[in-house]
């Protein structure tokens, strides 16, 4: 019942966060992949950096979990694995997996825990465009 | 004795630096410390938001600042 989660410069490995949450009382697995994409409001992006203030995002993301607990008491195994440093196209930046009995309430789960971790969690964008970068949503 | 600030992501770059130390009589409180972080730099108050958080927790305007704590300027944040 204790959540993984981890902050990493590391390349994510998928599989295993959905083998974390693996367990033989839940017969629904969620994911949620977030990967770098090409373009933001129309702009070509070239890369993404990530940066996190580590201590404080594991504070908060354990909040979020925590909170996830209290909506769905029947959630069972959840894992967040967010990566930080420079991430190519493609690459992936979030994963969030979640496991519960049926499956209502993993999509359900799922979709708040990375709704509120994008509000809470202190891990900052910046994008790379060919010419120049820019922090997301500083402004407004 | 001086109040120590971590700066992240775009408050750093405003900033030009990831740590300020606001000497005494430093402010007391989070709406205190927000208001001068403004006023030494305008470029703050153009954000969509800029938050404090003490001790890995976001925290009110009338919450108390000390020296021990763990303080940070937090901008808006944009995981995932």
């Amino acid at each position: 019942m204790t959540p993984y989660l981890a902050i990493t410069d590391q390349p994510i490995d998928v599989a295993a966060a959905l083998a974390a949450v693996q367990t033989d009382t839940a017969g629904a697995v969620n994911a949620f992949v977030g990967t770098v994409r090409n373009q933001s409001g129309g702009r070509p992006v070239r890369r993404l950096h990530y940066e996190s203030y580590d201590s404080m995002a594991l504070t908060q993301l354990g909040h979020v979990v925590a909170q996830a607990y209290e909506k769905w008491p029947m959630l069972q195994e959840v894992a967040v694995v967010h990566r930080k440093g420079t991430l190519e196209l493609g690459d992936v930046a979030v994963v969030v997996a979640v496991a519960t009995p049926h499956r209502a309430e993993s999509f359900a789960a799922c979709q708040f825990i990375i709704d509120t971790l994008k509000q809470v969690v202190t891990i900052w964008k910046r994008e790379e465009y060919e010419d120049g970068t820019e922090w997301v949503a500083a402004h407004p | 004795m001086s109040l120590k600030v971590t700066l992240y992501g775009i408050t750093r770059d405003i900033v030009g630096t990831s740590v300020i130390e606001l000497p005494a009589p430093a402010p007391t409180t989070v709406g205190e410390l927000l208001e001068e972080m403004r006023r030494q730099y305008p470029a703050l108050g153009e954000l969509r938001s800029c938050a404090v958080a003490v001790n890995h927790e976001y925290a009110d305007n009338d919450h108390p600042l000390h020296t021990v704590d763990e303080i940070a300027l937090i901008p808006p944040v944009a995981g995932g």
